[in-house]
Parts: structure tokens; sequence; C-alpha cells
């Protein structure tokens, strides 16, 4: 393999031959499904879980009474509550996964194979 | 329970036992680096692997490349001398990683190329923009290699019993020259075996204490917390947040800005962006996320049970050995006592083990910071900005090279008198400058169609420089006496970590930088960028399967 295209050398060079294809499913009414349904998950997800993770940092701060309550034994409210950090994660990554898979990955699928049809690649 | 009298650290024996193992960790990675040198052809192989990894292989790899000696002994450590607030890092490192599950791996795989600058320069003027992000790459992956080449020179020399710098200095120049080959010959490709082999070792060998130490408890939390608590003689407090950060009301904000930092951080590490470009697809990039989640999570939640396990089986008083290694050498040494103490055969066969693993550790984060930045400056300045992408691939390769033999020379010489900053900091201020500088950049390029060349630059330097700079006039650099220079005093900046000011001043000068300039260029590709990254039409394809 000598030198293939570059695509990230040329942006400030004349067009590339597929810009028009990228313009006509830029308009399809697929792709504006898949990124409506590809920003409804992730924008609110990340807004949660930074929301969450911002609480847990200040109740460190500024709510020590509340984290220092004891739960079970030795453990006290403050572990409880970092541990969640870690089943939120958890949960947050599979909800996106399954939501990717079920949502996004047939759409985008589909846009991928029209425009290699399209440009014959 | 085991009683632990100070130690002397490995020796006689068991010091030979530990470099024994160290050499095979070296021996093995150097055999997988020549074993990949010989299938890297062309600029994807080098810089990408050839797009051949699986999910679950870039997974482990991801792993490899984040989970740091400073996450290993760093962390462990910091729990087992101040207790709960050490736990901050590992949820922040790990709540991280949505970010980038999100928002960042998906989109730049299917947009990008071989760098971060690829992906930032799909619609703006190549040039200047290659420039900024080539120069907060360098400057993130410096900070962070220092961190690790630091860990590395006294890690062995704690562990060998070797007080003498000129040793530490020459196990600084050994990582840097083993960085130095596994780059240059093996490349990406040499770079992920080495990391996924460390991943494997780190798992398997924190797993194998963890269950140890939860052993002598029965395997209840609540009586490893008790006995912790105890042990430090601290109490219940030892459990609760307020024994490290938070004591002053500048103290509460200096930890919201490091957990700021901490969980923004991740996403704009350019060693971490380039491992999404490694698999084949989109898709695939997104299950290595999720893979990595999954044992970055269960790594961090075992640092809970190293750290207090630490604290509750190994002396950990103002003069103990794990105080004076600022809590580096908290998990080595517990390793050693529940193989059975000092004197016993399994534990300093333990001990040994577990030396290896973090050296290993090293290996493999240094490994995928020079080849970070070592792309940069070939694919970046010189092919993109230099050549203006007209250079051949043969010469870019060649480049290649020479970037990662000077990178590593640059950092044995900043290493070796970088020896008294302490590792934490190094590691959270290339956090913050990651955080303050690149990732304002990825976010408003994927997802606002106005931004521009200058609103490009002006985050990444804007970032850059307040993250820097707000270090340099803080009580880390100057105005007391735990300081760099702590005989001069011009510490404005109460904060010893900048990302609560440094992060928005990014976003602000991304978004004024942009507003200021009449260059609506980069809005004729936008359309493009987003059918591309959100769809993957027209990508780079993989030489792999999924």
């Amino acid at each position: 393999m000598t030198d293939d295209v570059k695509p990230d050398s040329d942006s400030d060079l004349p067009p590339t031959p597929d810009d028009q294809t990228y313009l006509q499913i830029h308009q399809q009414q697929d792709f504006i499904e898949l990124r409506r349904r590809y920003k409804r998950f992730a924008f609110p997800a990340t807004a949660a879980f930074m929301l969450w993770y911002i609480t847990y940092v200040i109740c460190n701060n500024w709510a020590r009474d509340f984290m220092n309550t004891p739960v079970y034994g030795n453990i006290n409210v403050a572990l409880v509550f970092g541990l969640l950090q870690f089943v939120s994660t958890f949960l947050i990554a599979s909800l996106y996964a399954r939501h990717a898979a079920k949502a996004l990955d047939p759409l985008s699928i589909k846009i991928r194979e029209e425009f290699e049809e399209m440009t014959g690649r | 329970m085991i009683t632990t009298a100070p130690l002397p650290l490995a020796t006689g024996g068991n010091q030979w036992l530990t470099i024994g193992l160290f050499l095979m960790v070296v021996a093995l990675t150097l055999y997988i680096t020549f074993w990949a040198s010989r299938s890297n052809k062309t600029t994807t192989d080098y810089y990408a692997g050839g797009r051949s990894f699986s999910g679950f292989q870039n997974g482990l790899a991801i792993g490899g490349d984040y989970m740091s000696a400073a996450s290993f002994l760093g962390i462990s450590g910091a729990i087992a001398l101040y207790g709960y607030d050490g736990f901050l890092y590992s949820i922040g490192f790990l709540v991280a990683w949505l970010v980038a599950l999100l928002l960042i791996a998906e989109l730049l795989r299917n947009s990008g190329r071989y760098t971060m600058a690829d992906q930032l320069a799909y619609r703006m003027r190549q040039a200047p923009v290659r420039t900024a992000a080539a120069t907060s790459t360098i400057v993130v992956s410096i900070f962070y290699l220092l961190a690790q080449m630091v860990g590395a020179g006294s890690l062995v020399g704690l562990l060998l019993g070797v007080t003498s710098p000129v040793i530490k200095n020459l196990v600084i120049v050994a990582v840097g020259v083993l960085m130095i080959i596994y780059v240059t010959l093996g490349g990406m490709k040499g770079t992920t075996w080495v990391q996924i082999v460390k991943a494997v070792l780190l798992m398997a060998g924190t797993l194998l204490i963890s269950i140890l130490v939860l052993a002598e408890f029965n395997f209840s939390l609540s009586d490893l917390l008790g006995a912790a608590a105890e042990k430090t003689g601290k109490g219940e407090e030892f459990l609760q947040p307020g024994q490290l950060y938070g004591k002053d009301l500048v103290g509460k904000f200096d930890f919201l800005s490091l957990g700021l930092a901490l969980v923004l951080g991740t996403a704009g590490l350019p060693h971490i962006l380039i491992r999404f470009y490694t698999t084949p697809t989109a898709h695939a990039a997104r299950k290595s996320v999720l893979w990595a989640i999954g044992l970055i999570g269960a790594f961090y939640l075992m640092t809970l049970v190293l750290g207090f396990g630490a604290a509750a089986l190994v002396d950990t008083g103002p003069e103990s050995q794990i105080a004076k290694s600022s809590g580096n050498l908290a998990s080595p040494l517990l390793a050693q006592a529940v193989g059975g103490g000092p004197d016993s055969l399994g534990g300093s066969v333990l001990l040994a083990l577990i030396s290896a693993v973090a050296f290993a550790t090293i290996l493999a984060v240094v490994a995928g910071l020079t080849l970070a930045s070592a792309s940069s400056v070939a694919h970046d300045l010189y092919a993109n900005v230099w050549r203006k992408g007209k250079a051949s691939e043969a010469s870019e390769l060649i480049v290649v090279r020479i970037a990662a033999l000077v990178i590593g020379a640059v950092a044995i010489a900043l290493a070796i008198p970088a020896q008294r900053l302490n590792i934490a900091f190094l590691v959270a201020l290339a956090f913050a400058v990651a955080a303050s500088a690149n990732l304002p950049a990825l976010i408003f390029n994927l997802f606002w169609k106005r931004f521009n060349t200058a609103g490009a630059c002006a985050s990444i330097f804007g970032g850059l420089i307040a993250a820097v700079g707000l270090v340099i006039f803080s009580p880390v650099v100057s105005g007391t006496p735990t300081s760099l220079m702590p005989d001069a005093d011009f510490a404005w900046f109460p904060l010893r970590n900048p990302g609560l000011v440094s992060i928005p001043i990014g976003f602000l000068c991304g978004f004024l930088g942009t507003l200021l300039s009449k260059d609506t260029s980069s809005q004729d590709r936008y359309p493009e960028l987003e059918v591309r990254s959100l769809t993957g039409a027209g990508a780079e394809k993989g030489g792999g399967s999924d």
C-alpha cells in the first residue's frame, strides 16, 4: 500500500468528490432521525452522571454529617455513595450499549451502505 | 492477624528474585516488540496497529494504557495513609469513562485517522489547528511521562533497598531506553500487545492480593474497614471524608477542582484517544470502551481493598516505610504481608511478583505516552504542517521513529531533575491540561457547527496556558515550606488544582475565539463531519473483524 487518500489534509483545499453525497445524506430523514436518537440519549445521560458525580464531590465537602452516618457495621453513607458511583457508571454504560444496538446501529449501517452504493466504494 | 515489624525491604535472596522477575518482564515485552516490528509496513500499521484489534483486545489495551503506576501504587497508597479520601481518585478515574463512551470514542474513530489533531483538523485550517493540538499533546504526555518515570526510579530504588541517586538515575535511563525501543520498533502494534499483557498481569496480581486480604477478614468489608480504622489509631474518622482534602474552605474548592479535572480529563488524554483508532469499526471502538469500563471499574474497586488492607495489615505510622514513600509502597508491602510476612517464602514471592507487575505497568504506560507524542510530531507537525500533506509514507515512518527517540531522550533529561516532584501532582496536572485544552476543542468540533479555526486554537492554547499558568502561581510552586521554591512567594492563586478555573477558561476561549473570528469556512464541512462521525460513512476501514 502506498499513499492512500488523505481526507485529513484537504479541508483547506478544493472539495472532495464525496461532498455532495455527504450533503445529500445530511438532509435525509434517516440521518436526521439517527442524530436525534443519538443526542436524545447521550446529552441527558451526560448531564445526569455529571450532576450525580458533582453531588457526590459536594457532599464530601459540605455534607459531612450526612456522609458520616453509619449504614451497616463500619460501612457509612460516604462509602455507599462512592460505590453507587460505580453502580451508576456500569448502569449508564450498559443502557447506552443497549440503546446503541437497538436504536442507532441499524440506522447507521443502513446509511453507511447507501453511502457506499452512492460513491461506489 | 499478621503483625509486621518495620521491614527491611527485599534483602539477600529476595532481591535476586525481584530482579529476576523484572528481567523476565523486560524480556517478554522486548520479545513482543520484535515480533510486532515485522508487520509494521504502512503508516496505518505503525500509528493504528493496522486497525486490526478486536473490541475485547483494545478494551484490555485501554486498561493497560490507563491504569498507571499512579493508580496502582498511588491510589492504594493514598487510601492506606488517608483512608476514605484516597478513594476519590478511583471514582473520578472511572466515571470519566462515560464521557469517552457517550461523546467521544465512536465519533472520533469515525472522523479521525491517527492523532487527536486529525479529528480537529477535519474542517479547519490544517497548520494552526494541528500545531495547537500537537503542542497540547506533547505537554500532556510529557507531564504524564515524567510522573511514570519518576515513579519507576523511586519504586525500583525502594524495592532494591538502594538510596543512591546514581542507581535511581540509571533506572530512569533504562526505562527511557526501553520505551524508545518499544515505540521505534513495535509502533502501535507492539505497544498494544505490551499493554494487553500488562493489563492481564495487573488484573491477576491485584485480584490475587485482594482475595488474600479479604480472606483475612472472612470476606467481610466491614471487618476490613474496622481493622484499618483501629490499626491506624484514627478510628472511624479514617473511614470518613476529610483526612486529606477539604480541611478549610480553600481545601474544599481544591477538592472540587481536582474532582472536575479527573472526570473531564480522561477523554482528552491523547494516548487514550489514539487507542480508539486501532479498532476496525466504531462499533468495535464502543465495545472496547465497554470492556475497559468493566476492567477499570473492577480494578478501582480492588484499590479499596488494597488500600484499607495495607492500613489494616501493615504499619502505616509516620515513621513507616509506607509513609516515607508517600504511600507508594503500600501495595508491595501488603503483598509481602499477606504472603506470610517478610521472612517467609510466600511473602518474598508475592512482594517480587507485585513489584514486577508495578514495573510492567510503568513500561506499558510510558510506551503509550511516547507513541502518542511521536505520532503527533510526525503526522501533524512533519507530514501535515511542514510538508503540507505531501510527505511520503516512508519519510513519515522515519520521522516518527526519530521523534520517538528525541521525546524519549527529552523525557529522560527532564525526569532526572524532576525527581523532587510529587507523582500524584504531575498526573493531576496532566489531567487538568487535557480537560482544559483538549476536551473543549473536541466537544465544540463535534457538536457546534459554528466552531472554527480561531476557536480551536483559542480553546487549546487558552486552556493550556490557564492550566499550566495557574499552577505556576499556586502554592505548589511557591509560598509554602513544601513548595517547589519554598523561599519565593508569588502564589496569588490559592488552589493547587487549576481545573475549576482553567476548564471553564478553555471552553470560554473556544467560544469567544469562534465568535470574534469572521471565518465561517469550517461550517461547509460540518454536515460531512456529522454524517461521517455518526454513521462511519467514508471512515477509515480496518483490517480485522469486530
